[in-house]
């Protein structure tokens, strides 16, 4: 009995947490959702249940599409090339040479700034006038004329999507160093006695090792990315005319700008199903790998 | 060992209990206080010095007046309205709130406010275009201590050495900034930023043209975008501006990469200090001879309704703050206009580069009179539609007829 309510008093912390912080502000998520809440409902309480109105505006808002569209662009586009210079890089760390341990810890630096700061330094970057980027390009004779980096539609996601890169990389490198670390080096040993060259090593033993880490890395990055905020508010605010929106500025935009509170929640609810439908998919490829790996022993 | 592990079990059960009775009772410990009334809240995002501080001394000095103290709260601009609704969800909004005038109806249409006209607030010499700016429904429920509006700023060297009139007209203005174009430097700039300040920016050229907020796919309306968006075409203006917010349009005027700037009052105080020579002239009008409509700027005391006693007792905390000599005090540190008419022609008279503001007030309009509590949502697709002609590839005309959808039918 005893044991019972200890078991009890030990669970009790998370519960309690996770009703209070997690439970509950989800719940009024989805109700405020399916309400028409505006500013005046915080103060009356009223806010009449309206069922699923929300979402029929939200989706047939045409800053919708713009926003679903750049928010899977930038996902994909972050994330791919995030991690593909992320293990470049972590491969290269592998090898044996001076200063790698300071380079590597430079490296990271990126990581540890506040996104504020590496959002405005991106501002000056990409200046259309005064910018490093125009100029260097300018004088290379790469471009004729200055690029609007960040005030024109056709750039700007590319623009504001290059920085988010350059924020992630990092995180990405020292995720992938830390597995490639694990992998046993008596297995290149081998495959080179074999007479397996670099690329060879890389897709036998490297790729497939290092299967579980990616997995990881890349579903952390996924919800990272998904609501990434402040880098897309510092260099755009979701603009030149929404081509920067992705459905978390949008969702912020709706609340706190258009004060329509009840539309920000169904958009921020659609977030999380994105998010949820990955996280599943990630715990199902991991359970099916894991029973793979209990029938192989 | 086992029993060892036992206890630590026991021990910790108590303080997980005691953390959720916590929890439960936070929920209920905050509720107003009752009785004789000594202290009123209040709340500001005037963080900047020397706004900070005065408002700070104001407030006190008008406390002690009365005989209350006052506890004020200042927030960062963006947090004010989010901390409003916070308060109003609780039944708490501060006694006193200086809300920015556009948002006013939002906090209105909550019911929470004190309606002053029968409060015996004394506005007998106001600018009536200062006191719309304070209703809604046709009820005041905010009053100004000061006003800001727009107007165009010229640098006076640059102009020079270009021998350029600070305009007068459009197509002035367009010629101008043609002129005042350069290697280095653009001629002209305005904040055209996807939110209230790029709205905020494009009202005087959409209402001196005769276009209305209600009505954005009028041909007046698509002549005052495509009047900007050619100027950006031209190169005239930096297509940069869709990024630009009010403080860096300034940034850029003082760094002379701009000749000429759409700028609010309250950055006189800003260009002074960096021993700027500059001149300040009414904003261009599209044919000379028409009427200039700015938008009204400047924000508004509103009273909360928390009870007779504490509604009262701020009634005087407010008109203590709208002393002739506070009006003036706070106009000159913030180069805003006083709201009372000789006020201000004292003011104009004493410092000539807030003439152009000081005349713009009696027509200056308020945002929110048409669309009340919908203003939030049109200003924002109408930000859109200014982007969308700049820095798109959409016309004006596609980009307007778009905003227009966000006009609430009835």
């Amino acid at each position: 009995m005893s044991a019972r309510l200890a078991r009890i008093g030990f669970l009790a912390p998370i519960a309690v947490y996770l009703v209070l912080f997690f439970g509950y502000p989800l719940v009024s998520n989805i109700t405020m959702a399916m309400r028409e809440f505006t500013a005046a409902s915080f103060y009356t309480g009223d806010a009449p249940f309206v069922g699923f109105e929300n979402y029929a505006a939200v989706f047939g808002d045409p800053v919708f599409g713009t926003a679903l569209l750049n928010t899977a662009v930038f996902t994909v586009a972050s994330l791919a090339f995030q991690f593909a210079i992320g293990l470049a890089l972590a491969v290269f760390f592998q090898r044996h040479f001076p200063l790698n341990g300071v380079l590597r810890s430079v490296l990271l630096l990126p990581w540890l700034l506040p996104l504020v700061v590496s959002g405005t330094v991106w501002r000056w970057i990409y200046d259309q006038e005064y910018g490093v980027l125009n100029q260097v390009l300018l004088s290379t004779g790469v471009i004729e004329s200055e690029i609007p980096w960040l005030a024109s539609t056709s750039v700007a996601l590319t623009a504001v999507t290059v920085a988010n890169i350059w924020v992630g990389i990092p995180f990405n490198m020292v995720i992938l160093y830390g597995g490639l670390q694990g992998i046993p080096t008596q297995l290149y040993e081998a495959a080179s006695l074999d007479g397996a060259g670099p690329w060879k090593r890389f897709t036998n033993i490297t790729w497939p090792l290092l299967r579980p880490v990616s997995a990881v890395v890349l579903m952390l990055g996924l919800v990272y990315t998904l609501k990434v905020f402040d880098v897309i508010m510092v260099l755009t605010q979701g603009g030149p005319a929404n081509a920067t929106e992705t459905l978390t500025t949008w969702a912020y935009s709706l609340s706190f700008g258009d004060l329509n509170f009840g539309a920000g929640a169904a958009t921020g609810n659609l977030l999380i199903v994105l998010a949820l439908v990955f996280a599943v998919l990630y715990l199902r490829s991991t359970r099916e790998s894991a029973a793979a790996e209990q029938e192989r022993s | 060992m086992h029993n060892e592990l036992r206890n630590g079990a026991r021990r910790l059960r108590a303080p997980s209990a005691l953390l959720a009775a916590g929890l439960v009772t936070l929920g209920t410990a905050c509720s107003p206080d009752e009785g004789e009334v000594t202290t009123l809240t209040s709340i500001d995002y005037n963080l900047a010095e020397p706004q900070n501080s005065s408002t700070q001394a104001m407030l006190d000095e008008c406390g002690e007046q009365v005989g209350v103290e006052i506890e004020r709260d200042a927030q960062p601009r963006d947090q004010l309205m989010p901390s409003l609704l916070q308060g109003a969800s609780q039944q708490d909004l501060p006694d006193l709130m200086l809300v920015d005038n556009p948002d006013l109806p939002q906090v209105a249409s909550t019911g929470a406010l004190l309606p002053l006209d029968e409060t015996g607030i004394d506005t007998g010499d106001f600018y009536d275009s200062t006191l719309e700016i304070g209703r809604h429904d046709g009820t005041l429920y905010g009053v100004t201590a000061g006003v800001n509006g727009l107007a165009l700023f010229t640098n006076t060297a640059m102009l020079d050495d270009a021998d350029v009139e600070p305009p007068a007209t459009w197509d002035e203005l367009g010629d101008a900034a043609e002129e005042l174009t350069g290697d280095d430097t653009t001629g002209y700039a305005f904040s055209a930023i996807g939110n209230e300040e790029g709205t905020f920016n494009f009202e005087p050229f959409l209402w001196s043209n005769g276009g209305s907020l209600t009505e954005l796919d009028s041909p007046e309306a698509v002549e005052a975008l495509d009047f900007w968006a050619r100027l950006v075409e031209d190169g005239s203006v930096s297509q940069s501006v869709v990024n630009w917010s009010q403080a860096d349009v300034k940034d850029q005027f003082v760094g002379e990469h701009v000749a000429m700037m759409v700028n609010g009052s309250w950055q006189i105080p800003v260009l002074d200090e960096e021993g700027m020579d500059y001149d300040v002239a009414p904003l261009p009008v599209p044919e000379s001879g028409d009427d200039p409509a700015t938008p009204m700027g400047g924000e508004v005391w509103a009273i909360a309704q928390n009870g007779e006693e504490r509604e009262e007792r701020a009634v005087e905390v407010l008109q203590c703050l709208l002393s002739e000599e506070n009006l003036t005090e706070w106009a000159e540190l913030n180069a805003y206009v006083p709201p009372k008419e000789a006020l201000a022609q004292q003011l104009a008279e004493d410092n000539p580069e807030m003439a152009p503001f000081v005349e713009s007030v009696p027509t200056a309009q308020s945002r929110t009179a048409e669309l009340g509590e919908d203003y939030p949502e049109v200003s924002g697709s109408i930000a859109d539609a200014i982007q969308e002609a700049l820095a798109g590839s959409g016309s004006a005309e596609e980009a307007l007829s778009q905003a227009q959808q966000s006009v609430p039918t009835s």
